[in-house]
């Protein structure tokens, strides 16, 4: 094998592989991204037995082949040479070492055999459609946050994507939870994704699939199985195991008979909170809102450390609240609203609590009080 | 040279035997009106307790532990002498000494005798900081005038009476420090009286094993070892920089205690640092209903524990030992800190399901750590499981129950599992 290619261009493919790659893992062939050479492209792919990920990028082959060699050395090297340097990658089948050359800069490194590395078991989807990059984008980035890390509970260490029923037909639904608080993200139904099973997306699959969606106008072609989900730009396929676990029925988490409503500034709302949450010093700051008629009170009381309030002028007409909740939560919640004021429909200090944005149904949160 | 007599506690200041009394039990040291830091330490403790509550047993090889199959939690001074130690399987104990008499341990009496002790340490000066129920570190400094007698005097009056009054034997290792205190209470066993000066300090810890230290358990030994590190002359020969860089804020430490220098107070409380309980089966056993109603206890015996002394954690942990005796543990944070029992179990009970299945073990055990007080705790319900609210609000008028009518008042089925 021996290609040549602009380092920028290598640079993004063998990036995308090495942040697959597990830093400690006990297969050595696993920190390897496998390099392959024919006609006018090359591919890369990295992979950590659960998520794979195919980069493919146009090249001027010399001899076709392929070897396999660490995701993060190459990597590294090619981040340090300099910009716009051609950079050639050749393998020496007598030595066993792939050479990387760029100028006056001069590489080897060891390979390992390309037929030992493991690649993902192609398989049938039962859905595939299309969908823009900045739906997807939507869906995930507003959702993820809430993605639990408990290990005993699995099944929400990920974002439920499924198909479900919003207020104007099917939707595209993304749901995460951590059982303090709860994200429903809707995105209206792609076409061809109506019998799309439902699919808990991978915390680290969420993570790796971002880095494909910075193009607003990208089509992203997704494939769903029940076993897995495929992600893919003209470039790069991105192939993920799903969570083999049942999602809880969320639907009962989202409080239905909240009626006593707040407006309020997210972006004020939200540094007042940070602001208040600075004198405790505990883990879970708990914030204490207390409201009135158009007014907020937020306070924090930390025995130890201190107390500090501040009041915000808000739009509230119903009776007198005490209410708390973890600082943390409350802040990213707050920071999800983009567009309009935060709306909260609160119900006692007791239940749940729903935010919106404006009287947009399309991203909902759900966040458990705390006793204050 | 100082002298006192350990029998009827005259102070005199040379001689082989008392003059007051004419006994042999005669303690002599150059600072022995000096010292202060103490570390006494109960012999055989359960044992004795259980010896002086049924007098047949007083010359008879007597192990307390639990059941056919438990680990023994102490052997008697006879049951020593044949090679049983603490924290060796019953059965390996039996082998040994095949006529022991095995007692199950009744830990009310000995928590009991344990409180009594305590009475008559508070006598002597409010430092006090327990290590267990049949240990404790006492700081005396200070006390000389108030008691009349220096400390030295008083710890002999302590055991003294301890033996007389309770019918429990003590040992005292009395020095400078807490590290050195506790080294010496170890030294003259059983009814020990052993006093580490200032002066010998150097000298006498010198050819000694670091294994002395407390706390240095086999993996530091072993990591220890592979520098060269067997005694406290090794250790003096490393500067402090080149140990702290090896063995991080250990090796601070260590620095330290090669020149038998602690500057550790004796706290009333020094702070809990986890609240666990397990229990080791009559037989080993795969059976998920029987280790699910072990969990359960566990877990509710450590809540019970934690809500006695208004604590919390943030992290629940399982403990299991298989039938090849390796330990497996698991944890989980929580997003918010615990004591409810249910919380706990669920938690234990979601790290034993990720357990592969059918294994089989002698031992499970649950616990909490990474403690808060008990006010930093439980604050928010969980969106999935609404009930959790209600099984802890039963929990809790559970608990009131109990302490009103006793601890079987009322149980949860799988209590009886």
């Amino acid at each position: 094998m021996k290609f040549s290619m602009e380092r920028a261009a290598l640079l993004r493919a063998v990036a995308q592989a090495q942040s697959v790659v597990e830093r400690r893992n006990t297969i050595p062939i696993l920190a390897n991204v496998l390099v392959e050479a024919e006609g006018e492209s090359v591919t890369f792919r990295a992979t950590d037995l659960d998520i794979e990920v195919l980069d493919r990028a146009l090249a001027q082959v010399e001899k076709a082949g392929g070897t396999t060699v660490s995701a993060v050395t190459l990597h590294e090297i090619v981040r340090k040479l300099p910009d716009g340097a051609l950079v050639t990658l050749a393998a020496d089948p007598g030595s066993g070492r792939l050479s990387v050359s760029a100028g006056r800069s001069h590489f080897s490194l060891a390979t390992l055999p390309k037929e030992d590395f493991p690649v993902m078991a192609t398989s049938e989807y039962d859905c595939n459609f299309s969908a823009k990059a900045e739906v997807l984008r939507r869906l995930f980035d507003k959702s993820k946050f809430a993605i639990s890390t408990e290990e005993t509970r699995y099944y929400l260490n990920g974002v439920y994507m499924h198909v479900s029923d919003g207020e104007d037909g099917k939707v595209l639904r993304c749901v995460a939870t951590d059982g303090h608080r709860l994200a429903r993200i809707d995105a209206p139904l792609p076409q061809g994704a109506d019998d799309m099973p439902g699919v808990i997306v991978p915390r680290k699959t969420v993570g790796e699939m971002r880095k494909l969606l910075d193009q607003d106008d990208m089509d992203i072609a997704v494939s769903v199985s029940e076993t897995k989900v495929r992600f893919a730009t003209p470039d790069i396929t991105l192939t993920s195991k799903v969570i083999d676990g049942t999602f809880p029925d969320y639907t009962r988490v989202i409080p239905q008979g909240n009626t006593r409503k707040l407006e309020v500034d997210a972006s004020e709302f939200a540094k007042a909170v940070d602001r208040v949450a600075t004198v405790s010093s505990e883990r879970s700051r708990a914030v204490k809102l207390q409201l009135d008629e158009d007014r907020l009170i937020l306070s924090v009381n930390a025995p130890d450390s201190g107390a500090a309030e501040e009041e915000l002028a808000v739009a509230y007409a119903d009776e007198r609240l005490e209410i708390g909740f973890n600082a943390k939560y409350l802040l990213e919640i707050a920071s999800q609203v983009d567009r309009e004021n935060a709306v909260f429909l609160f119900n006692s200090s007791g239940d749940p609590t729903l935010m919106r944005e404006g009287d947009d149904t399309s991203a909902v949160y759900v966040v458990m009080p705390m006793r204050v | 040279m100082p002298a006192l007599c350990r029998d009827c506690l005259t102070q005199f200041d040379a001689g082989p035997r008392c003059p007051a009394c004419g006994r042999p039990r005669v303690l002599r040291h150059d600072e022995l009106w000096n010292l202060s830091i103490a570390h006494m330490d109960c012999d055989a403790f359960y044992a004795s307790v259980e010896k002086r509550d049924n007098p047949e047993l007083a010359d008879k090889p007597v192990i307390i532990g639990g059941g056919r199959r438990g680990v023994v939690s102490t052997a008697c001074y006879v049951a020593r002498i044949r090679g049983v130690r603490s924290a060796m399987p019953m059965f390996k104990a039996l082998d040994l000494c095949p006529d022991a008499v095995v007692v199950k341990p009744r830990m009310s009496v000995y928590v009991e005798v344990s409180r009594q002790i305590r009475a008559l340490m508070e006598e002597l000066t409010p430092a006090i900081e327990p290590l267990s129920l049949d240990e404790a570190f006492l700081d005396l400094t200070g006390t000389a005038r108030l008691h009349g007698a220096p400390p030295a005097v008083m710890l002999a009056r302590l055991v003294k009476r301890m033996k007389e009054e309770l019918g429990v034997t003590g040992s005292i290792g009395l020095s400078h420090n807490k590290f050195l205190a506790k080294i010496a209470s170890d030294l003259d066993k059983p009814r020990g009286f052993a006093v580490i000066g200032q002066a010998e300090t150097q000298e006498f810890l010198r050819p000694k094993p670091i294994r002395l230290i407390w706390g240095v358990g086999q993996v530091s030994q072993d990591s220890l070892e592979r520098s060269g590190i067997r005694t406290f002359e090794d250790l003096l020969r490393w500067e402090k920089r080149d140990l702290m860089v090896r063995f991080g804020s250990m090796g601070e430490r260590l620095w330290h205690l090669a020149r038998g220098q602690d500057q550790r107070r004796v706290t009333r409380n020094a702070p809990m640092k986890s609240i666990s309980n397990e229990t080791t089966f009559n037989e080993d056993t795969a059976d998920p209903d029987i280790l699910d109603g072990h969990l359960w206890r566990m877990a509710e015996k450590a809540s019970d524990r934690a809500k006695a002394k208004g604590l919390a954690g943030r992290v629940v942990t399982l403990k299991l030992r298989r039938s090849d005796f390796r330990v497996v543990s698991r944890r989980q944070s929580l997003p918010d800190a615990t004591q409810i029992a249910d919380r706990i179990y669920r938690v234990a009970r979601g790290l034993f399901d990720q357990m592969p299945a059918g294994q089989s073990y002698r031992l499970i055990g649950a616990g909490i750590s990474d403690l808060v007080p008990e006010a930093q705790a439980d604050m928010s319900g969980d969106l999935l499981d609404p009930q959790a609210e209600a099984r802890a609000k039963a929990e809790r008028a559970t608990d009131a129950i109990r302490a009103k009518f006793g601890a079987n008042a009322i149980l949860k089925g799988r209590t009886l599992r």
